[in-house]
């Protein structure tokens, strides 16, 4: 099998016609007689599986495309070498929920999808649609990564969602050569990192690119500074809105993010922030004339780096954590693709639980452009150094991991362009005196989305 | 959206299915009908089942989906309608959709009349013609994308602010520091601008004036070693540095920190300028011929005046003229090309009359061309008022994400909302029967249009 989806998904397409119910039928049958091979040669141990799965087809959808699609194929590979069965991936990128939901609508589901988003896994598990993983699958997960992981991929307590790719988001990028030249050190805590930010604005180097046309941007900014303010427990009660916008701890959260952003020296471009786009806001720090020495945000800029300037993410390009403002310090925001069963079928969930395995995360590690929760895949697994640094901060910060908020919220409020928690944002950002004003929006907004 | 072209060739299709012109009205109507029905019908089956498919139906499911929830599952009547007109962001994509077709298409038309005019007959008019329609070529969704870049902000990208900041330099040239603020000791001065010294000075003193937010590297090159003037009991004097706090003490005159040159400094006592003096290579400066007493030292905003950088196109303010600029460079060689066809065809006996006449040129244009042309413009108006009403790719691409609520307009709401994060169907179906409601006016006057023409 090589990485062309195209041959082998030929066959598929021609049970795709039959008749609705049948083609979900036999891949039925034909668990039903796995059940009963697997449960005689059913291993236990973290992961990969000598499991034999003979000529099941397996089908994946998920958001992933180009290199992403191409390390991914390698890793299914690798799962097919060991059990012989076929795997096919379809990158359908950002129309992943329209893809699904019209196809669970058609009666046509693949076996495994992967969701970027938690509140799609809810609404699609309310849907019935999903199929809860077995013990197999929960047990092997546990052994390899941090319960938190499979706490965010729960419904109702009832666990969905294994976690192969993730995203680091408590990251600050900077240009180390700006650092170099003005004789900067990386800050650790809040305080030291504005008051560099003030020592940079002074040497004439504008400390911090945000994009501030980008809403999810600043949501990060946001989730970072609250999850350390309010601690775990509340950002729970934040996501699920079970404390208002109004709180104290959102408060705290604002006055701190405007020390920073009510200070036009600190942010490139003084009021064109409100103009800058995501991709800019990158470049603005690593171009060949950089007007910017630093840029909060996930591990993925490094992406944008390398294929959008010349500077070499680990030389030019390096970060640091998010700087410590409270709490133990260790916490993290993720993000992630949740793998989800949905046919009920022994060969999915043996996919499943190769995907949780450290074997297919060390595959796709040392090809570089991926980070993993598992805490049997060591840093000197990935392919560069860098990443190996964030990995080992999602694996250390353990059940401190917190997911997205914006993620977790209804779309209306946490992802959409002009409306909710992006816009009410990026109005702070464009006057950060008015913290009072822009709690009680939130609050309205978000009491708007949930349906109160 | 939905009925767009596709209307006028229908009623150019119902023209074609009537009873043939000139055949006579017989008086055995029943037996005629059937007669014609029969083979009419089969030739109309193909067109009607198309249009009932494809527009009909939709249009009706539409109108039936919006009186249902988000889901779809439950029924609530007129909500979703209420809701559209209560909501602020759906309020101003309808009033941006207003400004749209109020401004957009009678300047597309207006430039096109002239600009079709102009190189009527110039010689190299076809041309001219060709590339004035190329923008027509690009897909709107690029030229969106080239539209962003030539309104972006910063000076180094966008074209357009490039081009203001050039002109403005040249009148007002760029100050030597901009953005230099001082460290300590000074504050901004609200009744001169720049600097003034927060404390009181006196004949025999040396003022420290550190400055920072400039680059090392950006000070002139004749910069020198800053360096303290040795007191002296009648002259006032000081210096103006660079104070660099990363590896460096703030407030004090460090090695390598060097004098800040060409700082104009005057000596105020109360709100009145008693001398001026100019900070030399190594920042150092002299206030002569003082009489004894207080004074504060003031460094004037010529100095730091921060550099102009044009305006912000893409803010909320001007996001709707910058995209309607985009879409004009767009359309406006669609409207040419109609327009010149359209004066070609003007019977060439008819301005010759006029011209013997004795009429001016420009009598001739106003009384003979534009009453000829007046058919031919309305269409080509009409048919861009329906192109803004759907108006999407253009504002979607130019306005960035922080003021597309402000530049939003009825066919990007509606998408936004049924298929955007919100998902809500049933809302959008809402808008999108707001904009049929809209477009059918047009449409039926149109329609009354070719009628008229026919006959």
């Amino acid at each position: 099998m090589t990485s062309s989806p195209s041959p082998s998904s030929r066959p598929d397409l021609s049970t795709r016609r039959a008749p609705r119910g049948a083609a979900r039928r036999a891949p039925a049958v034909t668990a039903a007689a796995l059940a009963l091979t697997l449960a005689a040669t059913a291993c236990g141990g973290g992961g990969g599986s000598d499991t034999d799965l003979g000529s099941v087809n397996l089908e994946i959808v998920g958001p992933w495309a180009g290199a992403e699609q191409e390390a991914f194929e390698q890793v299914l590979d690798l799962f097919e070498s060991q059990t012989g069965a076929t795997v096919t991936y379809s990158g359908v990128g950002d129309e992943l929920s329209t893809v699904l939901q019209t196809r669970i609508q058609g009666g046509d589901v693949p076996d495994v999808a992967l969701i970027p988003q938690p509140g799609l896994v809810h609404h699609f598990v309310s849907e019935g649609a999903l199929v809860p993983l077995t013990d197999e699958v929960i047990t092997d997960m546990d052994a390899n990564m941090a319960d938190a992981w499979r706490e965010i991929g729960s419904v109702d307590g009832q666990a969905y969602g294994v976690y192969l790719k993730v995203t680091n988001k408590s990251l600050v990028w900077y240009n180390d050569d700006l650092f170099q030249e003005t004789g900067a050190e990386v800050p650790e805590t809040w305080d030291e990192f504005t008051e560099l930010s003030r020592d940079l604005a002074d040497v004439g180097v504008s400390p911090l690119s945000v994009a501030g046309a980008d809403g999810w941007v600043l949501t990060d900014w946001f989730e970072n500074a609250y999850l350390q303010i309010a601690g775990p427990e509340k950002y729970d009660a934040l996501s699920a809105h079970e404390i208002p916008w109004t709180d104290p701890s959102v408060q705290e959260t604002l006055e701190t993010l405007a020390e920073v952003w009510g200070e036009p020296d600190l942010l490139a471009g003084g009021t064109g922030t409100l103009q800058t786009d995501f991709p800019t806001s990158v470049t603005n720090v690593f171009n060949d004339d950089p007007s910017a020495a630093m840029v909060v945000g996930a591990d993925f800029i490094g992406g944008v780096v390398s294929s959008s300037t010349d500077a070499a993410v680990g030389e030019q390009a390096l970060h640091y954590r998010f700087p410590y403002i409270a709490g133990d310090g260790e916490a993290v925001v993720v993000a992630g693709d949740a793998a989800v069963a949905m046919t009920d079928d022994e060969a999915t969930m043996e996919l499943l639980r190769f995907l949780s395995s450290p074997e297919a995360a060390g595959e796709w590690a040392a090809q570089g452009g991926f980070v993993s929760p598992n805490r049997h895949v060591t840093a000197d697994t990935y392919a560069d150094p860098l990443t190996g640094q964030v990995a080992e901060q999602i694996v250390t910060a353990g059940d401190n991991i917190r997911f997205d908020l914006s993620d977790l919220q209804p779309a209306a409020f946490g992802a959409t362009v002009g409306d909710g928690m992006w816009q009410a944002l990026q109005d702070f950002l464009g006057d950060p005196s008015d913290v009072e004003g822009t709690m009680e929006r939130l609050e309205a907004e978000a009491a708007e989305a949930y349906g109160e | 959206m939905i009925t767009d072209d596709t209307l006028p060739a229908g009623g150019d299709t119902g023209g074609g299915a009537a009873p043939p012109p000139g055949g006579p009205v017989s008086d055995h109507r029943p037996g005629r009908l059937r007669r014609l029905f029969g083979p009419a019908a089969l030739f109309l089956l193909p067109a009607l089942l198309f249009l009932a498919v494809f527009l009909a139906y939709p249009a009706v499911y539409s109108v039936v989906r919006s009186l249902f929830d988000g889901s779809g599952d439950r029924f609530v009547g007129l909500d979703n309608y209420q809701r559209m007109f209560t909501d602020q962001r759906t309020f101003t994509a309808i009033r941006n959709t207003g400004i749209w077709v109020l401004v957009a298409p009678a300047l597309v038309t207006g430039l096109g009349l002239i600009l079709a005019v102009l190189t009527e007959r110039i010689r190299w008019a076809t041309a001219f013609r060709i590339l004035l329609f190329m923008p027509m070529a690009i897909s709107l969704f690029a030229s969106g994308i080239i539209f962003r870049l030539v309104y972006d902000e910063s000076p180094e990208r966008g074209v357009v602010n490039a081009a203001i900041v050039t002109v403005h330099d040249v009148f007002a040239a760029p100050s030597e520091y901009p953005g230099a603020r001082p460290r300590e000791g000074l504050a901004a001065d609200p009744t001169l601008g720049g600097y003034t010294t927060t404390g009181a000075h006196s004949l025999g003193d040396v003022v420290t004036l550190p400055l920072v937010g400039i680059r090392p590297g950006a000070l002139p090159e004749q910069a020198a070693a800053a360096g303290l003037p040795e007191a002296e009991p009648d002259v006032l004097q000081g210096v103006v540095w660079l104070d660099s706090a990363l590896g460096g003490e703030p407030g004090v005159i460090d090695e390598g920190e060097n004098g800040m040159p060409r700082v104009t400094v005057r000596a105020l006592s109360g709100n009145e300028v008693v001398a001026t003096a100019t900070t030399g290579d190594d920042g150092r400066f002299v206030l002569p011929d003082l009489a004894p007493g207080e004074y504060t030292l003031h460094l004037v905003e010529e100095n730091f005046t921060e550099p102009f950088n044009g305006l912000t196109w893409l803010g909320s303010g001007l996001i709707t003229p910058v995209i309607i600029s985009a879409w004009v460079w767009i359309m406006t060689g669609f409207a040419i090309t109609f327009i010149a066809a359209g004066l070609a065809a003007i019977p060439r006996d008819a301005l010759e009359a006029a011209r013997v006449d004795g009429a001016t040129e420009w009598q001739v244009f106003r009384k003979v061309t534009i009453p000829l042309l007046g058919p031919l413009l309305l269409v080509v108006f009409v048919t861009l008022v329906i192109n803004v009403l759907k108006i999407f790719d253009l504002v979607f691409v130019i306005a960035p994400g922080s003021v597309q609520a402000d530049a939003s307009v009825i066919a990007l709401q509606m998408w936004q909302v049924s298929f955007g994060a919100g998902g809500n169907q049933g809302l959008g179906s809402a808008l999108v029967v707001l904009l049929l409601v809209l477009v059918l006016p047009i449409m039926y006057f149109n329609i009354r249009r070719f009628r008229k023409e026919r006959s």
